[in-house]
């Protein structure tokens, strides 16, 4: 998410290929060095959605199909 | 007695340095930040809807499809508490039902379900600093999709970052109520229509753009 312009691809890759994964890896610490939360929005058995917030690489579900970067919250006015 | 002046105001200098340098490092860079030149971005209306849109899909792809509908209809989200007694610093619930109203780029407000009591303020924002565009604004469907996520991914961590106030101080107690009797009138609607009902709309206040 970035103001002005909304979603920006960051990087896609398939975790089962050794380099696509490396490099996805690198991309997600980078995104959290830069001081951005991530999270991946799941749905459950319900159709209820959620979201769950990950702070490494291996806490990604398997299955997620994506990971959103957005800055982190701080107390407002 | 000229060695003797300029020894004193030597010995005076040495005294008042801690008071001077601080300062004139102050005005120094002052100096320097007024003659550096900011970039300048002028507010783009096509960008920023273009922005928006973008931002209202990807709102679209993470909720669920009443959650989607309730934010384009109504201009904000549910989401429901699930913390045991309630968020920190409202007093406890008892274990009642709670739920919080997210609106684009204003408070948080959390409230009993049953009652539509409001608990409280939290002030929340999210702020990106490499400021792409002269902003650090996320377009308004972001900013309810990062409160979104954070809530329903750590509800008690964002309660915790966000500044917590009394009901009224940023938004109107009888808006939100009315907000609240709006959600309520628009799920009887909808779920008149999906049981098939009497084929009404559920009412909209709000232009969709996606």
């Amino acid at each position: 998410m970035k103001p002005g312009h909304g979603e920006v691809l960051i990087a896609e890759g398939d975790v089962e290929r050794a380099d696509d994964e490396q490099r996805l890896i690198e991309e997600f610490r980078r995104q959290l060095d830069a001081g951005l939360w991530a999270a991946v929005p799941v749905a459950d058995t319900d159709g209820r959605r959620e979201s769950i917030m990950v702070r490494s690489f291996e806490e990604i579900p398997w299955d997620a199909d994506r990971v959103i970067f957005f800055p982190r919250a701080a107390g407002g006015r | 007695m000229l060695l003797a002046l300029a020894a004193t105001a030597l010995v005076a200098v040495a005294l008042l340095s801690d008071l001077i340098i601080p300062r004139v490092e102050e005005l120094w860079g002052r100096w320097r930040a007024r003659r550096q030149r900011a970039p300048a971005w002028s507010y783009d209306p096509g960008r920023e809807r273009r922005a928006e849109q973008r931002a209202r899909a990807l709102l679209r792809s993470c909720v669920n499809e009443e959650e989607w509908s309730m934010y384009r209809d109504l201009g904000f989200l549910r989401v429901w508490g699930t913390l045991a007694d309630g968020p920190d610093d409202a007093g406890g619930t008892g274990g009642a039902p709670y739920a919080y109203i997210i609106y684009p780029h204003r408070p948080i407000i959390a409230y009993l379900a049953q009652t539509h009591r409001l608990l409280n303020e939290y002030c929340v924002t999210f702020p990106d600093e490499t400021r792409p565009y002269g902003s650090s604004r996320l377009p308004d469907s972001d900013d309810v999709l990062a409160k979104w996520m954070a809530l329903t991914g750590d509800e008690r961590r964002l309660i915790t970052t966000a500044n917590m106030h009394l009901p009224g101080r940023q938004l109107d107690p009888a808006q939100v109520r009315r907000d609240l009797w709006r959600l309520s009138q628009w799920e009887r609607a909808r779920m008149r229509q999906l049981a098939g009902g009497d084929g009404t709309t559920p009412p909209t206040d709000r232009q969709s753009a996606a």
